[in-house]
Formats: C-alpha cells, structure tokens, sequence
C-alpha cells in the first residue's frame, strides 16, 4: 500500500479521458456536476462528446438509454443519491428492463459526502440498484481498481452502476499482480479464523484491521468484493468453510447492501455466521467525512473490536 | 394528398382498429381508447415517413419511433402486422403469457419496436438521447416520440422538451395526441396540463395543431417538420375510442376490453366502415 490517497470519482474521470482516446463512441452525459463528479475531465478532453443535461436526472438516464439503444456507449454520472434515488424507476424501466448498455457511475456515495449532510449520504443505492434484474454492481476500493473497473465496462454488454466516493482513499491495489474481473473477488490476505469480506473504501481499513487482529493472534483472512453483483460465491463459500466466520464491512446501510447480499448468498450455500459492520439503518449529518467514518464506525477500530467479539463467541 | 394514398392510409387504418380490437378482446384487458385515437397517425408514419425495413428490424439507419404512451401498444402492434412485421394472427396472443406482445411495448421481444416503453414520461427522453446520437454521428436518423396528452403531467417530460430545445433536435418530432380524456376524467377536470400548445412553444418547439385524424392534415404536419430547425411539435386533436361509436369520447374505455357482445358490434362496426372504403377504392 502507497501513501497516496486519490479519490474514485478523480480516477473515473481520467479513465474516461484515456479510453475515449481510443474509442469515438464513448458519450458522457451529466446533470450539472461535472465538476463534482470529475465529468469535467472528459468534457474537456472531448467537449463534442459530453452531453451535459442539467439538473434533471430523470431525464439524463431516459436519455442515455436513448443512446445506448443507437448504439453509443454511455456513461452517465451524477452524486450516488440522484442516479440511485431520484432516477430509480427511469433506471429501472429505461435501462435495466430492456437491458440497456449504460454505465451508471454515481460519485459522492455513503457517509464520506461529509459536510453536505443527510440528504447528500446515499446509503441506500447498493440495495436499490442490486434489486433491479440483471444490473450489475461494482464498488471500487481505489484509484487502480476505479481504472480498471472504468476500462472493463466499456465494452461490457449490459447496465452496471458504479459507486464512487468523493474522499481521497489509500491506493491499495497498485502491485503486479493485481487483476481485475467483473464478479471475481480479490484475496488480499490469507487466514483461517475469521474472513473479513470488505468493499469500496472499506478495504483499507479492513486490511489495517487485519493487522492489528494479527499482533493480536487473531488470522483475519481479508477478501476485496468489488463487485457486489454478480457476487463471487465460490471465494465466499471457501472462506466460509475454511474460516468458519464472515464479517462483511460497508459504507452502506446495513439493511439491502453488501452484507446482507453476502447473508443471502451463504444462508442458501454455505449457512454460517455473518456480522455486519455499516450504516446502522440511521440518516447521516454533517461533518469532516473522517471524522463521520469514525462516528458511525467505519473504521479499523470498530472492525477490530467487532472481530474480537465475533471470534469470541465463535463455537 | 393523392386520394388514392388517403384511401390506401383510410384502410390500413380501419384494418389496425380491427386489430386493436381483436387484441384487447382478447387480452381481456388493454387500452383500447388511446390506441384508437393515435393509430391514425402511427399508421402514417410507418407508411409514408419512417425509413424503415420490416424485414430487418434492427437496421442500424433506419427512424426510430418511441411509443411513450407505451399502454397504446395494441395501435403500434396493429400498425406494424400491417407493415409486415408480424403476422396479424399473433395480435391475438396480446398479453398472454409467453406472447413476443407484451401490455407495454418491450424492444427486445418484439420486432419493430425500438424502445421499452410503458412508464408515462420516459419515453420522450430516451428519443431525445437517439436524436441525439444522430446528431453526434451525422446520421440524417429522424426520430418519432408519440405522448399522451395526459402523459405530459409528468415531470420528466418537460425535462425532456428542455433538452430538446436546448441541444436543437430538429430530427426529432413529438406528436401529442390530444383526445382531452385521461383515467380519471377529462384533462380539464383532473389537473390540467393545458394549454399545451402555448407551453410547448414557450419551450421552443416549432408547434402545430392539427385534427389528428384527418391524413391531409398529418401528411401537411410531417413535412412542415421536416425543415424545422427546432424540434417539432404535433398537437394532434382526436377522439379517444374513434372509429367505434360506444367507445368515442368516453373515458370509460380508457383501459378496459370490450365483452364478447361489444366485440361483436364494435367489429360490426369497423367491417360495415372498410366495406364502404374497399367499395369506393
């Protein structure tokens, strides 16, 4: 791990100006916050290609399925709670029903909005968007996994939401060997008492998390889940069998998003304990989005603490 | 108008009534109202405007059109069996289970239909966006967007009609079909979005009102549109249930079928009206 901390929505909007280079049919739209949303990046580098559509996200997202259907490859972005939220049934009916090619990509979600307050804290969006048929979910831990997510949905057959934040995380990913897959989760540490199943800019802290555990003589086996639909049962199920307990860790209401996607997969598959750490079914409020984070405990201390307790109780 | 075409337009017409109500007949359930009052029009458009290919559907430059009152299916079902997309028979699966007719148009199961529609106010935009991919590879793709009158309550659609204006889609022409009625009444008495002329041209649209089922009329609308530089506007007056006399103007055919007495005369009706046009062809 560099001590670089970039933000996912700054890596979308490189992306976006590096694959448009080589791709003419590549069309960004936004609802009036480019700059925000890091659009901007794009509208600059192709001004004739970026469609800016004003505040009327309802709009944008009927007509971006309107492009895809022409066959444009469509990038929409707005914050988390307006293309999730607001836009919901147009998503729904204009894009994910006909199975539309248009990449969502939502910045400003969960807690770490900050200041902005309540009703700019999307933590519904995972349980809204991973409700809807055939969508797929993908929530990138840092800039590299930002990139590469941007770079394999380009090409990719079908509607996806992508969630991005608007705080500078820790680059996590930037080694060799990192390989990225649509549905496919990334072991980053191996253990055998407890698997940490963590995602979006949860993974730093879960990593850190794991190495406190380990001083501690907990062996915390720490899995990245970026894409929480299609979900990768098959690394769950093996963690599940092999660490006996699964503690899944998101900037997301605890109710509807990952964790429970992840207790809906193993109450089926492999039936075993699963701890939740997230937003626990409340509004946010303003604040420094660090120290939100640590007010509603998303943070490595809280994933520490929650472990311990979890592997105490174990049978 | 050449009146040879006019009688050829007035039969394809009569012929897709008979299709709307053998489907809703046998549906059960549908929206024969609205199909009624806008399939002139449709039948219009895909006879004498559209550039389009029954035989490939999916033709990469062919026009689009978007039914945005995508419960009116039953009138584009009829219209394009009439084109030779399907066969008439299949008008009766409408609505049956594992039937390519679904209640509200669905573009990936039925041949012709080019978007998934059936949630008012959508449509419009997602015809705005292929207008505008048009625009963004100069193609000269010409785009339909066809709305109830009581559609335009909804909100999204005058954030449609902003964009529209705003990006100058002069491809793209909306027809409102203006039968004054909606579910639970007559526009005027429920929460009425009138004047709608007057509205769309303060939102910049080149706006024309016409008697929607009076084919010199249409055929005058389309061409006018044609050299628009801003987006069109068709304002189509009609009658909600025309072409069968229990049905015109009465609310109460908005979304219910007829019973098997209803279908006999409302057919009665529509077969006693194409014996007189075949008669004087």
């Amino acid at each position: 791990m560099s001590e670089k901390k970039i933000a996912t929505r700054d890596s979308y909007g490189a992306a976006l100006v590096e694959c448009a280079e080589h791709d003419s049919e590549i069309v960004v739209l936004d609802a009036d916050l480019a700059a925000a949303t890091k659009t901007g990046m794009f509208k600059k580098a192709h001004p004739d290609r970026f469609i800016d559509c004003g505040i009327a996200e309802c709009n944008m997202m009927g007509v971006a399925a309107g492009l895809a259907a022409s066959g444009k490859k469509v990038f929409a972005s707005t914050f988390a709670m307006f293309a999730a939220g607001r836009a919901f049934e147009i998503v729904r009916n204009s894009i994910g029903y006909p199975h539309l090619p248009v990449k969502i990509c939502a910045t400003h979600a969960g807690i770490s909005v900050g200041e902005d307050g309540a009703s700019h804290q999307c933590c519904e969006d995972i349980a809204l968007m991973r409700a809807i048929p055939g969508m797929t979910v993908i929530n990138p831990s840092d800039d590299v996994e930002t990139k590469a997510a941007i770079r394999a949905l380009v090409d990719f057959d079908g509607p996806a939401y992508v969630r991005l934040g608007r705080l500078a995380v820790p680059v996590i990913n930037d080694n060799e060997s990192y390989h990225f897959e649509i549905g496919k989760g990334v072991q980053l540490k191996d253990g055998s008492d407890v698997t940490i199943l963590a995602t979006g800019l949860m993974v730093a802290p879960a990593l850190e998390a794991a190495k406190t555990l380990e001083a501690e003589g907990i062996s915390a086996r720490v899995i990245n889940i970026h894409t929480i639909k299609p979900l990768d049962g098959d690394i769950i199920r093996k963690a599940a069998e092999e660490t006996g307990l699964l503690v899944t860790v998101e900037e997301h209401n605890v109710m509807g998003g990952f964790g429970s996607a992840v207790s809906e997969f193993c109450s089926e598959n492999c039936p075993i304990r699963v701890v939740k750490i997230g937003v626990n079914d409340t509004f946010g409020q303003s604040g420094p989005a660090a120290e939100l984070l640590d007010v509603y405990g998303l943070n490595a201390q809280n994933i520490v603490d929650t472990v311990k307790r979890a592997v105490s109780e174990k049978k | 108008m050449d009146q040879n075409l006019k009688k050829e337009l007035q039969i394809l017409a009569c012929n897709a009534r008979m299709g709307i109500i053998n489907g809703v007949h046998s549906a059960k359930s549908g929206h024969p109202g609205g199909s009624l009052s806008c399939v002139d029009t449709l039948t219009y458009l895909y006879h004498c405007v559209m550039r389009h290919d029954p035989k490939n559907p999916k033709w990469a430059d062919r026009d689009r059109l978007v039914l945005s009152k995508g419960h009116c299916a039953p009138a584009l079902y009829a219209v394009l069996a009439n084109e030779g997309y399907f066969d008439k028979e299949m008008l009766l699966t409408l609505r049956h289970v594992g039937s390519f007719l679904q209640g509200h148009p669905e573009m990936k199961k039925t041949p012709g239909i080019d978007m998934s529609t059936g949630s008012l106010g959508q449509g419009i935009s997602a015809a705005c966006g292929m207008a505008m991919a048009a625009k963004l590879s100069n193609k000269d793709t010409r785009v339909f967007a066809v709305m109830g009158d009581g559609e335009i309550e909804e909100g999204m659609a005058w954030e449609a009609f902003m964009f529209a204006s705003h990006y100058k889609l002069n491809n793209l022409t909306v027809v409102i079909d203006y039968n004054g009625l909606q579910i639970d009444g007559r526009l005027s008495e429920v929460c009425s979005p009138e004047p709608i002329p007057q509205k769309l041209e303060a939102f910049g649209f080149n706006t024309i009102v016409i008697d929607g089922h009076n084919f010199e009329e249409i055929e005058a609308a389309f061409e006018n549109a044609k050299t628009s530089d801003k987006p069109t506007a068709i304002i189509q007056k009609t009658v909600k249930g025309k072409g069968v006399s229990f049905m015109e103007d009465n609310v109460s055919w908005h979304g219910s079928a007829p019973n098997d007495e209803q279908y006999a005369v409302a057919m009665e009706e529509l077969s006693a009206a194409l014996a007189e046009l075949e008669g004087q062809a």
